[in-house]
């Protein structure tokens, strides 16, 4: 960008270049038919299949439409009418709950594994490789059919909780339990960000730890005052990540509960609901005005944890270069 | 830490741990070869009289196509998905990385903001659009975007790793008479090579997880990808043939195995560096 950083290089190659204008190679004419073929395939896409459709999506919220005759434009009707919604308002109370509850729970879960391999032994590729495994195959249909199976009455887990007393009837048909279940399924990929707090640790330097010691620090205030300020950043990445991704689960919950969110609505997803309006009944407006809904919450959300994150999130010189 | 017994006690934790978050795979592993009705209300976890039963049906397949040709359409699928997305994004990332052109800057901002966006806002406008088009039950609603670089993550991290690429080299290159498209397909492209690996794994695996796309747009069984097969699966059966739907699963889920023990080296570095999701 800064033309101070360039300069040299450019200097260098106007000196050896013979041919016609000695700036021709760097300059914008030549770049620009080249950088506009370069991108023509992401320009393309980014018209036609994001920018045109978030336009179409954004008109259609303002109509009936039900993907065979033309939209009718009836303003803000759908907006009006999910608030008096009680299947739209139980699908953000579902969401809200999940990701209030997924989130932590595996980011924590994430950072205590990320802690326990963070140091010098042998087996560590083996033992990153092997809890980040279930993070790839966690988003698939046979894990979340296996999970169902292995949460259902009289299944693996259901035994195994009686044998101490605890009988909940199997978590998949609990309205009480089958939240929790997609919170597990949802912890259990935790390998995704404890790769990246795993990143975040080797960048803390250990001579703090080394001073802390010396003045007589123990486990939990170094843990408190240095290492969880030092990963801040990180942590910081992870939240926003694993949030975004909690507001949009949908195969997990589709399999375990379907489009109606079984058992009694206790997993109708945000995600669930708008697909069934949309795919299910084809009421196309008022799930794009359930879109924009979700893009205006997961926004927000967004922009809450950015202005949250100036009181907590520190760059130090080091790792604020390494991004 | 100094005591060898610290040392000893860290692995059994670790292997504790490992155990309790491997479980299910193995666990489903073992079931596949028990009858259905080993499988429920039973903690045993290895099959007292292994059969092959499970995977005998299956094979005999869903709704009258085999389990051979949902495999194959998966395949298709993530193959194309995996050389669209790979090609397309490295074309943009060198635009962006090495390029100086007009609107770069806006058109990088706009590459980064639909990093963000959730993809629900554009599926009903899209599912709109090849419709009309007449492609619904086609694998091209499925395939365009990958051809199209809309994955953005990938192509921000193409973008990435080219950056750290001594500029240098096309200069020199460049001063030798090569045109964009040679220094980026004879220098670029090899060096890429990690970023470009990272990028193939991941849409491969994605590629072949995805459900909702297909779920979407497919509606004829022969061209239904294996997810969709295992849902149809669960309501030929109505979910109560335990032992086949668990062998499905687990043949469902091979290939992403096979692929994770290949590459994890890649994955994990790649997680890493990237930020990017399982």
């Amino acid at each position: 960008m800064s033309r101070a950083t360039i300069a040299p290089d450019r200097r260098a190659e106007v000196a050896v270049d013979r041919g016609p204008g000695p700036r021709r190679r760097t300059r914008l004419p030549g770049d620009g038919l080249a950088g506009y073929l370069f991108l023509s395939p992401w320009i393309i896409g980014i018209v036609l299949l994001t920018l045109g459709p978030m336009a179409t999506s954004l008109y259609l919220s303002f109509t009936d439409y039900d993907l065979f005759n033309t939209p009718t434009w009836i303003g803000l009707e759908n907006y009006q009418r999910m608030f008096t919604d009680a299947r739209w308002l139980r699908s953000v109370q579902v969401t809200a709950i999940y990701v209030a509850l997924a989130v932590p729970i595996k980011l924590v879960a994430a950072l205590a594994v990320a802690m326990l391999l963070n140091s010098k032994r042998a087996g560590q590729g083996f033992y990153r490789a092997a809890f980040y495994g279930p993070s790839l195959i966690g988003g698939s249909v046979g894990v979340a059919i296996v999970w169902k199976m292995m949460f259902s009455d009289d299944s693996v887990v259901d035994q195994l909780l009686l044998r101490f007393g605890i009988d909940t009837g199997g978590w998949a048909g609990n309205p009480d339990f089958s939240l929790m279940m997609l919170v597990l399924l949802a912890t259990w990929q935790l390998g995704a960000p404890m790769v990246i707090f795993l990143a975040g640790l080797k960048q803390v330097p250990r001579e703090l730890y080394e001073a802390a010691e010396v003045d007589g620090a123990g486990r939990a205030r170094r843990f408190w005052s240095i290492t969880l300020p030092m990963i801040s950043p990180v942590l910081f990445f992870n939240l926003l990540l694993e949030t975004i991704n909690a507001f949009q689960v949908f195969t997990s919950a589709y399999v375990v509960g379907g489009p109606n969110g079984q058992p009694a609505g206790s997993t109708l997803f945000y995600t669930i609901y708008l697909f069934d309006r949309g795919f299910g009944d084809y009421r196309m407006g008022y799930a794009s005005a359930m879109a924009w809904m979700l893009l205006l919450g997961v926004g927000l959300v967004t922009v809450f944890l950015f202005r949250t994150a100036r009181g907590w999130v520190f760059y130090s010189g080091d790792s604020g270069d390494k991004r | 830490m100094r005591r060898p017994w610290g040392r000893v006690a860290w692995h059994v934790g670790v292997l504790a741990l490992l155990a309790i978050v491997l479980y299910p795979i193995v666990w489903v592993a073992a079931a596949t070869f028990k009858p259905s009705e080993a499988i429920v209300g039973s903690l045993q976890l290895l099959p007292t009289a292994p059969t092959l039963a499970n995977y005998e049906r299956v094979f005999e397949g869903v709704v009258g196509v085999g389990v051979g040709r949902f495999f194959w359409n998966s395949a298709v699928l993530a193959v194309l998905s995996v050389v669209g997305t790979v090609a397309s994004s490295a074309l943009a990332a060198y635009a962006f990385a090495r390029l100086r052109f007009r609107g770069r800057t806006v058109l990088f901002a706009i590459m980064i903001a639909t990093l963000l966006l959730p993809f629900h806002v554009l599926i009903i406008p899209q599912y709109v659009v090849f419709q009309n088009l007449d492609l619904i039950d086609t694998y091209v609603p499925l395939l365009a975007g990958k051809f199209l670089a809309s994955e953005a993550f990938f192509v921000f991290l193409i973008v990435q790793f080219i950056r750290q690429l001594p500029r240098e080299l096309d200069e020199s290159a460049k001063i030798d008479g090569a045109g964009h498209w040679t220094v980026f397909w004879h220098i670029i492209l090899p060096l890429c090579r990690p970023a470009l690996i990272t990028t193939a794994i991941f849409t491969f695996i994605w590629s072949w997880n995805d459900f909702f796309g297909p779920l979407i747009y497919l509606s004829t069984p022969d061209k239904y990808p294996l997810p969709l097969a295992l849902q149809l699966f669960i309501d030929e059966t109505t979910g109560s043939d335990f032992g086949a739907l668990m062998a499905m699963s687990m043949l469902a889920l091979v290939p992403v195995i096979l692929f994770f023990l290949f590459f994890q080296r890649f994955l994990v570095e790649g997680v890493s560096t990237s930020g990017l999701k399982g």
